[in-house]
């Protein structure tokens, strides 16, 4: 969702940070869900690491026979950025959250942290990135854990045998945030059968309990805007219209820190507001998305069936009808069929099942490489969902007092207890 | 163009099968081939004469579930644009531009420059946008400001020599990035429609007058002053200038065209582009 910074920060309210006198010894100062979710951490609270020439970008040709559609002519492999170390070291896969490319900040945060203590790291693009879905994605339909598991391991073998000459690795492992961190778990569960990389420590970083759970909390925030999901346009043109003007009647430098800050203290958007411009933000995620796999998949869900869209071509009334549709839309409609097709008998239930970290427990609870970081107010979580995370991972599972949903994943703490996870 | 591709339908694996037993099972016989040619042919003919117009009965396309039409909502992050076919073309050929030529310059001038010899070559050339920033500070008639721009560049071409150093924003001199593009918003002039300029990006009718006048300007500036003018090779280590002023600029810009993966980048960008410089150029925005 790197795109969508400028909008993400176009939502805050929030009490001023003095007030956070925390009365516990966690320095992130946050305090609420939404706000954290937000904005992120301050730049002050990051930890710096030096400049490096050690980073590059892979991309990788994972199906060479594959025809790419026009409209996406710039696709030319899957993009993953590479961090190495000149001597021997072990390797770290990592994996971006819904809808995030390879240089996704919260993913560049993780993959510095980690080069600086001495890894190798490749992060990869989510199964949910259009780039993944028209390069790596063997259905081009994402969603299922299964499969997007399945897509993901061979994009790492793929990964591998590009950069195997250039560095020497000493073992492997695996970590992920949000959407990335409930699939890390599956694709390590999939590495015990092929044994391709035996990972040694794999990592969950704010996962869902169960992914259609967890959408559906997500979808219930975009309700709360006045006349529904159906109204989010004008929610939106309205949001935009306070924000300019509020900078307007600011005396502001520039669209920086200061202004953000201020936004912040100023409690510019109601609770209500800031939850619906989360929801709307994930829509437009989510309408990459479904235009993409329809574009691969030529289902005529959005695009008419059989139109080939040039590179000139016209494609915004696409995007105002996909960010229209919601989740469910896409799972009942286009998701579901398919899967239902494909294995006859097939029920949704069953299907949702089969998309929670309870499908595989037995094998979570049993092995020891796990470990799992979330906040007590993701909100991604419902309570008993972070109850049954405690109960399946006990001491694996560090639960921190706040920081939202990936909200304090580039503090230096959570920084440094990611590494210190992986260097144990 | 006109050839039907389709690309994965959802049961891929199948309908390829059939496909192949298909070729295998039909003899291709050489009247057939004749006749296959003149449809070819004939295909070809139409889709050369008439485009737009036939191309969805030859297509034979389905309408797509979901439409337009069904919604009923206001259109949003949309901005003025009735060259949208001539942007995408140039947005196309920046990002060509960007892989082929200016991004592996670039990418070199990374490799053989030391990270701190970069950091001063950027602080230098942005010491010099101070010109720029001052000269529309002044056009906007914006006091305070201007004290404040000729403050840092006074500070940084002496404390900080040359500009390579910065002390005048630990000093509280705040950067204001300033251009023509924004002064003539700043007086209300509209933004025109949205403009992809080529190697530049995005821009505005507006704001491509400004950037000429902008360069006008500093060109002139530079004329003026004439700091290699006695050298005898005045054009020379003037063009050199400005093409590592033109390297540091896109390393100092992270921006790569497509790389977001997100099929709807070009609107994103857009967007952004179009809300930043309106809300920065600081016009009144009516309210909804």
């Amino acid at each position: 969702m790197m795109h969508l910074k400028p909008l993400l920060i176009a939502c805050f309210i929030l009490l001023p940070l003095p007030s956070f006198a925390a009365d516990d010894d966690y320095g992130y100062p946050i305090p609420g869900s939404y706000e954290a979710t937000i904005l992120g951490t301050p730049s002050s609270l990051k930890p710096e690491f030096p400049a490096t020439k050690h980073i590059r970008q892979i991309v990788l040709n994972v199906f060479p026979d594959r025809e790419i559609p026009p409209v996406f002519f710039y696709e030319e492999g899957l993009r993953c950025t590479f961090a190495y170390q000149k001597q021997r070291a072990p390797l770290v896969f990592l994996i971006a959250g819904a809808g995030a490319s390879d240089r996704a900040p919260n993913l560049l945060a993780m993959m510095k942290a980690l080069y600086n203590a001495g890894f190798h790291v490749i992060a990869m693009p989510s199964p949910s990135n259009a780039n993944f879905i028209v390069s790596a994605s063997e259905s081009s339909i994402p969603g299922d854990l299964t499969e997007d598991s399945a897509d993901l391991y061979r994009a790492m073998e793929v990964a591998w045998k590009q950069v195997a000459g250039e560095i020497d690795v000493s073992s492997f492992h695996l970590g992920g945030y949000s959407l990335g961190g409930i699939q890390a778990a599956f694709v390590a569960k999939l590495d015990e059968e092929r044994r391709v990389f035996n990972f040694q420590k794999v990592l969950m970083i704010n996962p869902p309990v169960s992914l259609y759970n967890s959408v559906t909390r997500i979808e219930e925030m975009l309700k709360q805007i006045p006349g529904g999901p159906k109204k989010q346009g004008i929610f939106f043109n309205r949001m935009f219209s306070k924000f300019s003007q509020f900078y307007r009647y600011g005396n502001f430098v520039a669209i920086n820190d200061d202004f953000l800050y201020s936004i912040y203290t100023e409690r510019l958007f109601s609770q209500a507001e800031t939850a619906g411009l989360i929801g709307l933000t994930f829509r437009i995620s989510l309408a990459g998305m479904i235009f993409s796999s329809d574009v691969m998949t030529n289902s005529g869900y959005v695009v008419p069936k059989n139109r080939v869209l040039s590179s000139r071509d016209s494609i915004f009334d696409y995007f105002l009808v996909s960010t229209h549709l919601s989740f469910f839309d896409y799972f009942n409609e286009y998701f579901y069929p398919y899967f239902q097709k494909k294995r006859p008998g097939l029920t949704k239930k069953a299907l949702i099942d089969s998309m929670s970290i309870r499908s595989i427990e037995g094998y979570l609870k049993s092995s020891d490489k796990f470990g799992v970081m979330t906040n007590s107010n993701d909100f991604i979580l419902t309570r008993e969902e972070l109850d049954y995370l405690l109960q399946l991972f006990g001491e694996r599972l560090k639960i921190y007092p706040r920081g939202g949903h990936l909200g304090n994943l580039e503090y230096k703490e959570n920084l440094a207890y990611m590494v210190d996870f992986f260097s144990r | 163009m006109m050839t039907v591709s389709r690309y994965r339908a959802f049961q891929a694996p199948i309908s390829r099968d059939r496909c192949g037993d298909k070729i295998i099972s039909c003899k291709i016989t050489r009247n057939k081939l004749y006749n296959l040619l003149t449809i070819y042919a004939l295909i070809l003919t139409m889709c050369l004469t008439g485009c737009a117009v036939t191309r969805v009965d030859i297509q034979g396309e389905v309408p797509a579930r979901h439409s337009i039409s069904e919604f009923k909502d206001q259109r949003f992050a949309e901005v003025d644009d009735p060259w949208e076919g001539f942007n995408r073309s140039m947005y196309r050929f920046n990002f060509y531009f960007d892989k082929y030529l200016f991004l592996p310059v670039v990418n070199g001038y990374e490799f053989i420059t030391p990270i701190f010899l970069q950091e001063r070559i950027s602080g230098f050339y942005n010491n010099l946008g101070e010109i720029r920033n001052l000269t529309n500070s002044l056009l906007q008639l914006k006091g305070a400001e201007s004290v404040s721009t000729l403050g840092r560049f006074v500070t940084n071409s002496t404390v900080g020599i040359g500009g390579m150093f910065d002390p005048a924003t630990s000093f509280g001199m705040k950067q204001h990035n300033q251009d023509f593009g924004k002064t003539l918003g700043y007086w209300g002039a509209d933004s025109g429609p949205y403009l992809v300029l080529p190697i530049l990006g995005p821009s505005s009718l507006r704001d491509t007058g400004g950037l000429a006048v902008d360069s006008g300007i500093t060109y002139g500036i530079y004329t003026a002053v004439g700091p290699f003018g006695n050298s005898g090779n005045s054009f020379l280590i003037g063009a050199g200038i400005k093409a590592v002023e033109n390297i540091d600029a896109r390393h100092q810009q992270s921006f790569r065209y497509y790389e977001s993966g997100y099929p709807f980048e070009y609107y994103m960008v857009r967007f952004f582009y179009h809300e930043k410089r309106e809300i920065e150029s600081g016009k009144r925005i009516p309210s909804n």
